[in-house]
């Protein structure tokens, strides 16, 4: 956890950072199929498949396609960030600016000692009042970071961003080209699109494939043949768009998804 | 980055689809190939060995000890034989597996883990739109470019007309052994998938022990107000969101570029089994290459 000040104005409101993320995906291992041990990342040199200790290991970026400038430890030092504790905002903005292709990943917020929760809470209902969100910017663990300082619920978060040059906008890209959509099927599928609208709740959907693999792993450990389902193949359809639209239109809507399977 | 495997780091690297399948929404079947959205840090560092050759990281098998303390045994200095580095492997030598009970492996392979959710493969599975201002920020963990495969009619038709509504999908699908929760988005007549968090890995606040909220002092409100309403403004600077590191970074290097510091020359390699530099890759012309539609999918290979 990692302790911070947020600063604009004359407010300086010590909080912690909590990660608000849990990984819960099922970890892998490259194993050697020989001895089913884990393999292990090493450096070598593809001319003689010499292998370089990792103390002997260089740092080097591409400046031109055949040119490489070589970066030592202590000039990446010398260009660090300087450590520091303020989580500056420099602005605020309506919550609809920064949108969803920066969030990278969230962090909950939460006052620093009593003296921080009455300040804290404020700035949750001033920020709340006027749905503003904040630009922040910090330095943790000897990296910079931007972020979107946002009110979720009664609480504060903070969610860091990608930059810029990272980020290819639709708007830089060509769609697909091509004929406009046909009149009637552009009815249609808006009649489809209609009739799967609906209030979205995260909690209806559930990784319940992680709990398939442990499964098999277990089973496989303890020596078990595992029995698959048949695997059943979707038909290839051969009919038009215009046909499967109306044929969806003509199938109750709870009963779409399995019949396609 | 949690959620990639090797192979889809490799993918991403070289701005080339990850994964092929198949949206579908109603029965309509949208097929697409999933491209990444967002470059990789243009500064990316090769590693070199100290005369300057560049290097390539390959996967070893260890001779391993019975294993004890897993940590003190990577310090040994490790001599330049192949007694003590092992055996190098390629590909087709190397499994997937998972620890069961410490130092215990079971090998999973793809046909299995695919084979336990025969009624997945390969769907993208659009089970609802919702307003995408509905989508609470915290869930979304990375974004990636559709582009369609084959006939891009059905493609067209789904994001003309979530646009025209305005709607965001939710789809659910699994790839390489994992389980998506996914938003496509429609925009530009382009479609984007971002995967999201599910429910249970985001952490409430209760779980974290944050605090009851408190009653904050209404003068105390009032002050906060009036400074967010002189630090407001409609629109955000795009240098802010630039990288300052970074930035430095390139500085320094171009510098010593110009100095002739510490300058390797490396042989101008088009090899396609080459990993290329990431600040080389034109990821935005793969993209516009691949939206041009009629591409091939990658599970036809």
């Amino acid at each position: 956890m990692w302790k911070g000040v947020i600063a604009f104005g004359s407010l300086s409101l010590p909080v912690k950072l909590y990660s608000a993320v849990q990984d819960k995906s099922i970890r892998f291992r490259l194993l050697d199929a020989r001895t089913k041990l884990p393999v292990t990342q090493r450096m070598i040199e593809p001319d003689s498949g010499k292998v370089v200790d990792s103390d002997d290991v260089q740092k080097a970026l591409q400046v031109s396609k055949t040119k490489m400038v070589v970066v030592e430890p202590e000039e990446i030092a010398k260009i660090e960030p300087k450590e520091s504790r303020d989580i500056d905002v420099d602005r605020f903005v309506g919550t609809d600016v920064i949108t969803h292709q920066w969030f990278e990943r969230p962090y909950w917020l939460g006052p620093d000692g009593e003296d921080a929760t009455k300040k804290y809470f404020a700035l949750v209902d001033a920020m709340r009042a006027q749905e503003k969100e904040g630009f922040a910017r910090w330095v943790m663990r000897k990296k910079e970071y931007i972020g979107a300082l946002r009110v979720e619920g009664d609480y504060l978060t903070l969610i860091t961003l990608r930059p810029s040059a990272e980020v290819i906008p639709a708007s830089q890209l060509e769609a697909p080209g091509g004929r406009a959509p046909d009149k009637r099927e552009v009815e249609m599928a808006h009649k489809l699109v209609e009739s799967m609208e609906g209030k979205l709740d995260m909690s209806e959907f559930k990784d319940t494939y992680r709990a398939r693999v442990l499964e098999l792993v277990e089973a496989k450990a303890r020596g078990k043949v595992v029995r698959f389902p048949k695997q059943r193949r979707r038909p290839t359809e051969d009919k038009s768009l215009e046909a499967m639209l109306r044929k969806s239109l003509a199938t109750p809507s709870r009963a779409r998804g399995r019949q396609s399977a | 980055m949690p959620d990639l495997d090797d192979i889809e780091l490799e993918q991403l690297a070289r701005g080339r689809p990850i994964w092929s399948g198949t949206v579908s929404f109603g029965l309509v079947s949208v097929p697409v190939n999933i491209m990444p959205a967002n470059r990789p840090n243009p500064i990316a560092f090769h590693m070199v060995s100290g005369e300057g050759e560049q290097l390539r990281r390959r996967y070893f098998a260890d001779k391993h000890e019975p294993r004890k303390t897993g940590r003190t045994q990577r310090k040994a200095k490790r001599p330049n034989d192949e007694t003590a580095t092992g055996r190098q492997l390629t590909r087709d030598d190397i499994v997937r597996g998972y620890e069961w009970k410490k130092g215990k492996f079971v090998v999973l392979d793809d046909d299995e883990l695919e084979r336990i959710a025969p009624e997945r493969t390969r769907d993208i599975d659009l089970r609802m739109f919702v307003d995408a201002a509905e989508i609470d920020p915290m869930y979304f963990v990375r974004a990636y470019y559709l582009t369609p495969v084959g006939s891009p009619k059905a493609y067209k038709l789904l994001a003309h007309v979530m646009q025209e509504r305005g709607r965001a999908g939710v789809a659910t699908f699994v790839m390489r052994a994992k389980e998506y929760v996914a938003a496509i988005l429609a925009e530009h007549g382009i479609l984007r998938l971002e995967t999201l968090r599910f429910v249970d890995e985001i952490r409430s606040p209760r779980a974290i022990g944050l605090p009851a909220p408190a009653r904050p002092r209404p003068a105390d409100v009032k002050k906060i107000a009036a400074m967010i309403k002189r630090l407001s403004k409609s629109s955000i600077d795009k240098r802010l969101l630039d990288d300052k590191s970074a930035d430095k970074i390139e500085a320094l290097v171009k510098r010593k570029a110009r100095q002739g510091e510490d300058v390797v020359v490396v042989p101008d390699v088009d090899d396609e089994d080459e990993e290329p530099s990431a600040n080389v890759i034109d990821l935005m012309a793969r993209l516009q290459q691949s939206l041009k539609g009629g591409g091939r999918s990658l599970a036809a290979r």
